[in-house]
């Protein structure tokens, strides 16, 4: 590809590049893009994100030819997907399982930026980018998840857009503009429908182009935590990298293949598994007149709707719930310590991680549960946690006794 | 980078094996998607045979029975009109039904169907998917001096005999489609189902 | 002889927060290949279920998954006159099904999704005669339901007792008068039907389990090659 002295193909390959520069893209991001050679496991959930995102659109466009955005019909569509039309339950479930999916590898994936720093000076953009994609995310899968307009469906949507109605003076009018009814309706299906498959994809794929443009600018991180172009040899290439082709594709491949393996094993064997990717009371109707006894979102919104619900105010939840995604925005100039991985980072690091860990997991199941009294205050006591992880960061990361960092990155 | 030592041939081979491993796996992701297109459990059950009462039908007449969204044809031919058939050979483009994708092979015969009178057709002219008009005055007409009954398609006077077979000269290129169908008893045709199928 | 069903429910919880936790419902194993089951289940599904509940979702043909054929399921399974590609609608008018029941029967497409098999199972053998109810029946896990027991004629007549325990009121049941079926052969009929109904809720399990085996395999040979490729290049990377 890049040998324009090759007979015909590379010829007509000059003649494009003189026009467009694919043969530099090619390099500038693939060929001669330079990664640090000590990416470990956690540095495979960005290339899945992508996978996700791709298995998303092909699937999501399939479903839309057959789906209707009704509040008539959409119920009876889904069903028509998963029976009448051929293959329409394989399909329907990559896209099910694929929004699960998604969160997960996002999720690891921010943790892996969490632990290494990745948030560091010079890559605050790219992490800012990041959080931008996990909330356009959010609100995609919310959107997503009204459409089969069963009764989670319905008072999922009921319960998140009454969240506006905290905000003082506009909040009712707010409510209702979102809606376009008095009630979450067929106009409320019909909007989020535009939104879902068509504003927040693009929005999402414009994102993600940005959030390695930013990511090629500065060079990716590693679990070192050190800068692979600080050491160069006598070309000028990192004396650590390695060109993201062919070697991280092949890992990355890999991945690939590893994940599939669980994706698929979702898709044919459980893919409700057990209620948490698809909701048991999702499978009736929606019904404006009865609320579901157990109503709580998605799995992967349910560390947020904990901090919603520990909060014994309507604004006061709301902010609280604001604030904690606010938190992670914020990470980049929290972080005081001379160190950017959590290697070397000191025991006060590590420990608070380790705690921010286990409270945003409990936060997570604690959502699912019934809420008893114990519940409700350990659910109280995690939420303190998670933003004493946030809030005590400059304290905790300056105080500390960090470690000698390496000159090369280590195995 | 160290590159001495590196062989290449495994290297290469292990690269085109995966690729094409993954193009298989590829290949197979895409029939889903691909058959998904086809018709789904509830067109297949819209499409599904039509039963019509042909007990009323008069020789010479003709009624229309909707099958897929498409209007086919009924028509009981008069002894008259059937003497006529063999005389219009010269002047078809098709006269023997060679075109297979127009007729099921139980109506590859003089007829073009089961029963000598009883003519099955979909009226969809095959030229561009107008529906012809049912003609069946034997004489002189204004787009036919020696008419001898058929069908003619008003959009580009395409024309056809009463055995739904297209005349030389005119921009359709085969004859009318004739769909599977059955007689269950002696009063019904079951529009949509071979013979062969009733077992 | 004489059987005995005992539920004991905690009553002073919300009732139906007890029937959606399930921690007084009967387990219910279900076989999924055993057609024969699922032939019966359909059976009894066309026969007790659908003169007031519909399937819209559910084609007859459909139940050629279960090795019958088109011809079987026009003779032995469709009474409503429906033909064998249309969805199994029930022909009774909701509007008047709602006048009798109080409200409409809800569709049974997906109920064993929504439900879960436990539930069903359990709900359908927990019918017991109380006359002070509209339709004379009541639930013992799904109390007050507007549904009438409409398998009595298998099951015979269950009667309650409720007694006062240290976690509340308990209900256990008695069959008072036998049905057709010996208590055995009902579990078993509702079994089956429990069975069919799990089917019903998503026919593409079938499939679903049938292509498994294949993609789970293609992608482990898959990551086979995806490893020794990557092996290979690594080789370079000291």
């Amino acid at each position: 590809m890049a040998n324009s002295n090759n007979g015909v193909l590379g010829s007509l390959m000059a003649w494009v590049d003189e026009r467009l520069p694919v043969t530099d893209f090619y390099k500038h991001h693939l060929s001669e893009y330079y990664a640090p050679k000590n990416f470990n496991f956690w540095y495979f959930f960005g290339s899945l994100a992508m996978l996700v995102l791709v298995n998303q659109l092909l699937s999501g466009i399939w479903l839309t030819m057959h789906y209707k955005p009704d509040a008539t019909q959409a119920f009876q569509s889904v069903e028509y997907i998963m029976r009448d039309v051929p293959w329409g339950w394989l399909i329907r479930y990559m896209h099910s399982t694929g929004a699960s999916a998604f969160f997960i590898v996002v999720y690891l994936h921010m943790f892996r930026g969490l632990m290494y720093g990745s948030y560091r000076k010079p890559r605050e953009l790219v992490w800012l980018i990041g959080m931008v994609i996990y909330l356009v995310l959010m609100a995609e899968a919310f959107m997503g998840y009204v459409l089969p307009w069963g009764q989670m469906s319905y008072w999922g949507a009921q319960v998140i857009i009454n969240l506006f109605g905290a905000i003082p003076v506009v909040g009712d009018d707010l409510t209702m503009w979102i809606r376009g009814d008095y009630l979450v309706s067929d106009a409320t299906l019909n909007r989020f429908f535009a939104l879902h498959v068509v504003a927040m994809p693009i929005l999402l794929l414009g994102l993600v182009v940005i959030h390695l443009a930013a990511l090629h600018t500065v060079g990716s991180n590693n679990p070192d935590g050190i800068e692979i172009k600080a050491k160069k040899d006598e070309n000028g290439k990192p004396l650590d990298g390695i060109p993201f082709h062919p070697y991280y594709s092949v890992k990355d491949i890999l991945g690939v293949a590893v994940f599939l393996i669980f994706f698929a094993g979702i898709i044919f064997y459980a893919p409700a598994l057990g209620g948490l990717f698809l909701e048991h009371d999702n499978f009736v109707p929606a019904n404006p007149l009865v609320t579901p006894i157990h109503i709580k979102p998605v799995w992967y919104f349910t560390p947020f709707y904990a901090i919603l619900k520990a909060v014994p105010s309507k604004l006061g939840g709301v902010i609280a719930m604001g604030a904690a995604i606010v938190m992670l925005f914020l990470v980049p100039w929290l972080d005081r310590s001379p160190v950017k991985s959590i290697r070397y980072k000191g025991i006060l690091s590590k420990i608070a991680l380790a705690i921010f860990t286990v409270s945003f997991v409990t936060l997570g199941w604690l959502a699912m549960q019934a809420g008893s009294e114990t519940q409700t205050l350990v659910a109280r006591i995690c939420t303190v946690l998670y933003f004493l992880f946030f809030l005590l960061m400059p304290i905790y990361t300056s105080i500390e006794k960090t470690k000698p960092v390496p000159e090369r990155v280590t195995k | 980078m160290a590159n001495q030592g590196v062989n290449q041939g495994r290297r290469r081979f292990l690269t085109a094996s995966t690729a094409v491993v993954g193009a298989v796996g590829a290949g197979f992701a895409a029939v889903p998607f691909i058959k998904s297109w086809l018709p789904s459990a509830r067109a297949e059950a819209a499409g599904a045979p039509v039963l019509a009462d042909i007990s009323k039908l008069e020789p010479g007449q003709k009624m229309t029975v909707e099958w897929r969204g498409k209007p086919v044809f009924v028509v009981k031919r008069t002894p008259e009109m059937l003497e006529l058939l063999p005389k219009q050979d010269p002047r078809l483009r098709d006269p023997n039904s060679e075109v297979e994708s127009q007729q099921p092979s139980y109506a590859k015969n003089p007829t073009r169907s089961l029963k000598p009178e009883i003519m099955v057709l979909v009226a969809i002219c095959t030229h561009l998917g107008c529906v012809p008009e049912y003609k069946p005055e034997i004489g002189p007409q204004p787009f036919d001096h020696d008419w001898a009954g058929g069908f003619y398609c008003p959009c580009h006077k395409s024309r056809f005999d009463l055995a739904g077979r297209v005349y030389q000269g005119v921009p359709a290129p085969t004859n009318l489609v004739v769909p599977p169908y059955r007689f269950p008893d002696d009063h019904h045709v079951l529009i949509g189902e071979d013979p062969k199928e009733a077992a | 002889m004489k059987k005995h069903i005992i539920l004991s429910l905690l009553l002073w919880l919300p009732l139906a927060g007890m029937a959606s936790e399930g921690g007084n419902l009967e387990h219910v194993r279900l076989n999924m290949d055993d057609q024969a089951a699922l032939q019966r289940g359909a059976k009894l599904f066309v026969n007790y279920c659908l003169g007031c509940h519909s399937a819209a979702a559910m084609r007859y043909k459909r139940l050629t998954d279960l090795g019958l054929t088109q011809k079987e399921i026009e003779e032995n399974l469709i009474f409503t006159g429906h033909k064998v590609g249309e969805p199994m609608v029930s022909s009774m008018d909701p509007q008047q099904a709602k006048s009798f029941f109080g409200k409409a029967p809800p569709d049974l497409s997906v109920i064993a999704r929504s439900r879960g098999v436990d539930w069903l199972y359990t709900y359908l053998k927990s019918f017991y005669k109380d006359p002070s109810r509209p339709v004379g029946w009541n639930n013992a896990i799904f109390p007050n339901a507007s549904m009438p027991n409409v398998l009595v004629a298998l099951q015979g007549v269950q009667v309650a007792h409720k007694q006062e325990g240290e976690h509340g009121e308990s209900i256990s049941l008695e069959l008072e008068k036998a049905g057709s079926r010996s208590p055995e052969e009902f579990d078993r009929d509702v079994k089956d039907l429990v069975s069919y109904l799990a089917y019903m809720a998503e026919p593409a399990q079938l499939l679903r389990k049938h292509y498994g085996p294949y993609v789970i395999g293609f992608l482990l040979f898959f990551t086979l090659m995806a490893y020794l490729l990557k092996k290979e290049y690594w080789r370079d990377v000291h």
